[in-house]
């Protein structure tokens, strides 16, 4: 979308203009999330630039929110929560949502766009919604407050995602490659795990990965089904905010910021290596 | 599936044949090729069930029925049914006209008999005194002198608490015996029984909801039409631009995306509230003074600024999907055919966006609707959704509990609503990521 070389002038000052206007609207995008960076070192308790970090002098910059949050044996008990949680979840979810999805990319399967719409509804139905539903469901069978029904929750809310990347990674499968592995001798479960599963691999983990973040950073559920025991970092983050805020939420976020430049990494890494699988030239 | 059907659409079409007639085609067994080939279709149909069936069973147990069940409990109203039985079923043939016969008194001492020994008087009554405040006391009262009285139990009711000649009290006791109602559903809408019992608008004070669902259906319009003027520009860029610099812009869109949405909201913070950075730059801008720093957060502009933000990747990469696959050529033709680039624009390219366009604001629109988290944390008191007061009701009591979920429901009934229009225009199975 270069600009030709027979544009008039306002053309030209249409194709700077709207240059700027996007500028502007990718500035609103992405500076909220680097700005949380530098102000998680900031020297002083505030939210905001002080003279001395203007200046850029050493003494404006410190570690001590860094130190707060990992010296702290709330915050790590609740980083250790989150992670026993979101872990099983993902594990469970990513299987049972992998097996849905070689279901549902069948020839045959049956009632497909109902099934279908029935499987991803739990990331339309609000959260708010589900965690009322659940919260009365798991309190009446005496399981509110547990590990258990925090996992079964987040497994709900993590399928829909490995079901779309799944099926999105089955769409592109060659069945040929099927009839040609049955003609060179293999049975199913050969065929399975020498061809259906590393094809399908970078499509599974990219599935896991969103399961997994959509599991950490999942506030509404947990507000209401975790007890003090199994507090993960997210509701303690929520207080945090809620309540008086401490520069050390700005460390965790700027923790949480790293964390997802490098899942999209992954996830970048992952669809190219699933295209050049499937021989599609990007 | 019987032989002789399968033999009736067979090629054979005389009615004597049988699977053998020459000429329908057998396999090597012998069984029609139709029927042999049904029976594998059936046998690959129950194969691919099976896969989603684990996946369909757990989302039924724990997704589904639980979500059955908070609907069922926005109509529940078993209290006075159960736990004035006998009066429950006295009262029936009551014409509301006088105050009820023996009879209903009777079955009314009988009733505070077992309750009192069960202990589940108290909730019987606590269910009457919330629509008549004082009616607990006039019920446990009487409930209690129960020992020192004797048949007729109406004059000894009235002599204790003249509310038992109270036919508003009576009328109440017999609208409530039905175990299913529709009180929570009025609330929600700011609905509510009058003491003659009739439906009648809440006194003003006491409106909430029926605001909070217009204003959680207007911000969240007002959100998706931002997103859309933020959003396109943002996709067109991304869809014609070369693919390596597209792919690198695309790292600023999907780095929002993939970040925590607590850490997103509390960047808000940071940057809006009256101490933060944006409002510190302005003043050393000298574009505010110092005294007059805006309030941005906390209010009804911090929600939409927020939320903006964070739904923003959801109108860019599906409108995104859609212009990657619109041919640059259909523009020059409409440029070569004498259109200005503002009309070629407008006539060829915006509708062949639409696909991308409809699902974009659908999903923004569904998502925004039910947001809980930005609203309550940099909403205040007047950028809150009716999330909020979901949440709020469900820490309360039982009578709260179902307020909240009758909210809930209404508020899923308009989602699944949207759903199925979004499956319509544009299918599930066409959501992508990344």
């Amino acid at each position: 979308m270069s600009l030709p070389a027979y544009a008039g002038t306002g053309e030209r000052i249409w194709y700077y203009s709207y240059r700027i206007i996007c500028a502007l609207i990718f500035l609103f995008l992405i500076f909220p999330i680097l700005v949380i960076v530098p102000l998680s070192f900031n020297a002083e308790p505030y939210f905001t630039f002080t003279e001395k970090m203007l200046s850029f002098d050493p003494a404006g910059y410190s570690l001590r929110w860094y130190e707060d949050l990992l010296g702290s044996e709330e915050w790590l008990f609740s980083i250790r929560n989150s992670f026993i949680i979101s872990i099983s979840s993902t594990i469970v979810s990513t299987s049972l949502g992998t097996l849905a999805a070689l279901g549902l990319s069948r020839r045959h399967m049956p009632f497909r766009a109902a099934i279908t719409a029935l499987l991803i509804s739990p990331m339309i139905v609000p959260l708010i919604i589900t965690a009322a539903a659940l919260f009365s469901f798991y309190a009446r069978v005496n399981l509110a407050n547990t590990f258990f029904a925090i996992i079964m929750a987040h497994v709900v809310l993590g399928t829909p995602f490995v079901v779309i990347t799944v099926t999105a990674a089955m769409s592109s499968f060659d069945e040929q490659l099927l009839r040609a592995s049955a003609s060179l001798g293999a049975n199913q479960v050969t065929t399975f795990f020498k061809i259906i599963l590393p094809l399908l691999l970078p499509g599974v983990i990219a599935g896991g990965l969103f399961a997994f973040i959509t599991s950490l950073d999942e506030v509404v559920v947990v507000i209401f089904l975790a007890g003090p025991e199994q507090t993960p970092m997210t509701v303690r983050m929520f207080s945090g905010l809620r309540e008086e805020i401490s520069p050390t939420i700005l460390a965790l976020a700027s923790i949480l910021v790293a964390m997802s430049i490098l899942l999209l990494t992954a996830m970048e890494l992952l669809r190219r290596r699933g295209e050049k699988l499937r021989g599609i030239k990007g | 599936m019987s032989d002789s059907s399968a033999a009736g659409h067979g090629q054979s079409s005389s009615p004597t044949g049988s699977d053998e007639t020459p000429g329908s085609l057998t396999t090597a067994d012998g069984t029609p090729l139709k029927v042999s080939l049904r029976r594998a279709e059936s046998r690959a149909r129950r194969k691919a069930f099976f896969l989603v069936l684990p996946l369909l069973a757990f989302l039924l147990i724990t997704f589904a029925i639980p979500i059955g069940q908070m609907i069922s409990r926005s109509v529940r109203n078993p209290e006075v049914a159960d736990y004035l039985p006998k009066t429950a079923a006295a009262i029936q043939a009551w014409d509301g006209q006088e105050v009820p016969p023996e009879a209903v008194f009777a079955a009314m001492a009988d009733d505070m008999k077992v309750g009192l020994e069960n202990r589940t008087l108290g909730r019987a009554a606590a269910r009457i005194n919330r629509e008549i405040p004082g009616a607990r006391s006039t019920v446990l009262g009487t409930a209690r002198d129960l020992d020192e009285m004797s048949p007729p139990y109406k004059e000894a009711f009235i002599a204790e608490d003249e509310d038992w000649e109270n036919l508003e009290f009576w009328s109440l006791i017999k609208r409530e015996t039905r175990t299913i109602t529709p009180v929570y559903y009025l609330l929600a809408f700011d609905y509510e029984y009058s003491p003659q019992g009739e439906i009648v608008e809440r006194p003003e004070s006491y409106q909430v909801y029926r605001m909070l669902f217009l204003r959680t259906a207007w911000m969240s319009l007002l959100i998706t039409s931002l997103c859309i003027l933020l959003g396109y520009p943002i996709a067109h860029l991304l869809a014609t631009l070369p693919l390596k610099s597209s792919n690198l812009l695309m790292i600023l869109v999907l780095l929002p995306f993939w970040t925590s949405l607590l850490v997103r909201t509390s960047a808000w913070i940071v940057l809006l509230q009256q101490q933060g950075v944006l409002n510190d730059t302005l003043v050393w801008l000298g574009v505010i003074d110092d005294n007059n720093r805006i309030r941005m957060i906390y209010n009804q502009i911090g929600t939409i600024i927020a939320m903006t933000h964070i739904l923003l990747p959801f109108m860019i990469l599906p409108l995104y999907s859609v212009m990657k696959t619109i041919p640059p050529s259909y523009m020059r033709a409409a440029r070569s055919l004498g259109a200005t680039q503002l009309r070629a624009f407008v006539t060829v390219y915006m509708p062949l966006t639409i696909p991308g366009l409809a699902a974009g604001v659908l999903l923004v629109f569904i998502l925004a609707i039910g947001y809980y988290i930005t609203p309550a944390l940099v909403g205040g008191d007047t950028g809150i959704f009716i999330s909020n007061l979901i949440a709020q009701n469900m820490t309360g009591s039982t009578a709260q509990l179902r307020l909240a979920a009758a909210l809930a429901t209404i508020l899923l009934l308009a989602v699944l609503v949207l759903y199925w229009a979004f499956n319509k225009l544009v299918g599930v199975d066409r959501l992508k990521f990344g």
